[in-house]
């Protein structure tokens, strides 16, 4: 930006103190300008809400670069409070709301149709993403277990990390692999969705338990039905710390004697 | 009145976070295992006994649905605090992981869907 900071200071210095403030605004921006795009240019052929994630992407990687941060937009101060609005605390109160929609005739079906999503999720993590590492040229079992775990979310990765004492590159490695899993699942969510047959509660639970990314999962089923939201967050968030468990200790077992 | 309604949420999610941190415990894990998940289980309970007593009214519940209706612009935001560059820069390692976890779950949907039996539910195909 040319714009002299000092002549925008008190303007600046207003949206920081209001940081939640803004953020709100600015979302309520983002998401009208998308709904509008959507809506006469797309001639709704894309959902408003994809546009609007899309949009926040692309607000990350331009506030990552100006501020150099590793926050995206939050690392600039007047939007800091994009940090808040899309932090862990109101994510999850928002997600629990959600729940509120759940009908409890379809809870036990898609509880347990969830379990095995969940299991065959983590599994399938760990081994494609162990396996991309041996054949990215990683030998060391504690790198190839921390960007098999990287696979699986950007939470598991560098927890596991540094359960297993990896070397910080490695895990910005895993953290990278998890940033990229969540940014796919919530772009192309939308667009495979009804090639996969997700429109009823019980595959939203399988689709949650496989793909595990809570950010991913929540995005993408916000982009293709809100009221699936809620049986896909139910699975997804035991993904994370079932993972943080298995990581460091069955995985890298299994890591170790195959590599041994 | 609105604030019940949103107390009750909060009430939740305080609750579940507890019995996941307590989970994560006994599993040996630091932070919370599924206290998301846990706290969603609540509220349905919490909301159906209400109901069942006849307590539930609108306002209340007007103070549940309007957090569950900002989260698609809180997941914009949250889109938005993500490091992108990270991922951009990642390396090729990076990509062929979430790439090909990502392709492969997609498409086992489908798949557990299936094995998952044949449950009662709306939606879904039938063999």
């Amino acid at each position: 930006m040319t714009l002299d900071p000092a002549a925008l200071a008190p303007l600046t210095d207003l949206l920081t103190a209001d940081g939640l403030v803004t953020a709100l605004v600015v979302v309520g921006l983002i998401t009208w300008g998308a709904e509008a795009v959507a809506r006469h240019l797309l001639r709704g052929r894309v959902p408003g809400s994809v546009l609007a994630i899309l949009a926040g992407l692309a607000l990350a990687w331009w506030g990552g670069t100006v501020s150099g941060g590793s926050r995206g937009a939050a690392g600039i101060p007047w939007l800091a409070g994009l940090g808040l609005l899309g932090g862990a605390t109101l994510r999850d109160l928002a997600i629990v709301a959600t729940a509120f929609g759940i009908r409890p005739a379809e809870l036990a079906g898609a509880g347990a149709a969830g379990v095995v999503g969940l299991i065959t999720g983590l599994v399938v993590a760990f081994a494609l993403g162990g396996v991309s590492a041996y054949a990215c040229g990683y030998r060391d079992p504690v790198a190839v277990t921390t960007i098999a775990a990287g696979a699986a979310t950007y939470i598991v990765g560098p927890v596991t990390g540094s359960a297993l004492g990896a070397g910080a590159d490695v895990i910005a490695v895993a953290f990278a692999a998890g940033v990229i899993k969540a940014i796919l699942v919530m772009l192309l969510t939308p667009l495979v969705a009804r090639s996969i047959g997700l429109d009823n509660p019980r595959a939203a639970a399988v689709y949650g338990g496989l793909m595990g990314t809570n950010s991913g999962v929540v995005g993408g089923l916000a982009a293709t039905d809100p009221a699936l939201v809620p049986y896909g967050a139910l699975t997804a968030t035991f993904y994370t710390g079932l993972g943080c468990l298995v990581g460091p200790s069955i995985v890298h077992g299994i890591v170790r004697l195959l590599l041994g | 009145m609105l604030i019940y309604g949103t107390a009750l949420l909060g009430g939740c999610l305080l609750g579940g976070r507890l019995a996941g941190a307590w989970l994560a415990r006994q599993l040996g894990v630091a932070g919370d295992v599924g206290g998301v998940g846990i706290a969603m289980l609540l509220l349905v309970a919490a909301t159906a006994v209400l109901r069942r007593c006849g307590r539930l009214d609108a306002r209340t519940v007007a103070g549940i649905d309007y957090w569950g209706g900002i989260y698609i612009p809180i997941v914009v935001a949250l889109a938005a605090t993500l490091d992108v560059r990270a991922a951009l820069t990642g390396g090729g390692v990076a990509a062929l992981a979430a790439g090909t976890v990502v392709a492969a779950a997609f498409c086992l949907v489908p798949v557990i869907v299936r094995i998952g039996g044949r449950l009662p539910g709306r939606g879904g195909e039938t063999a």
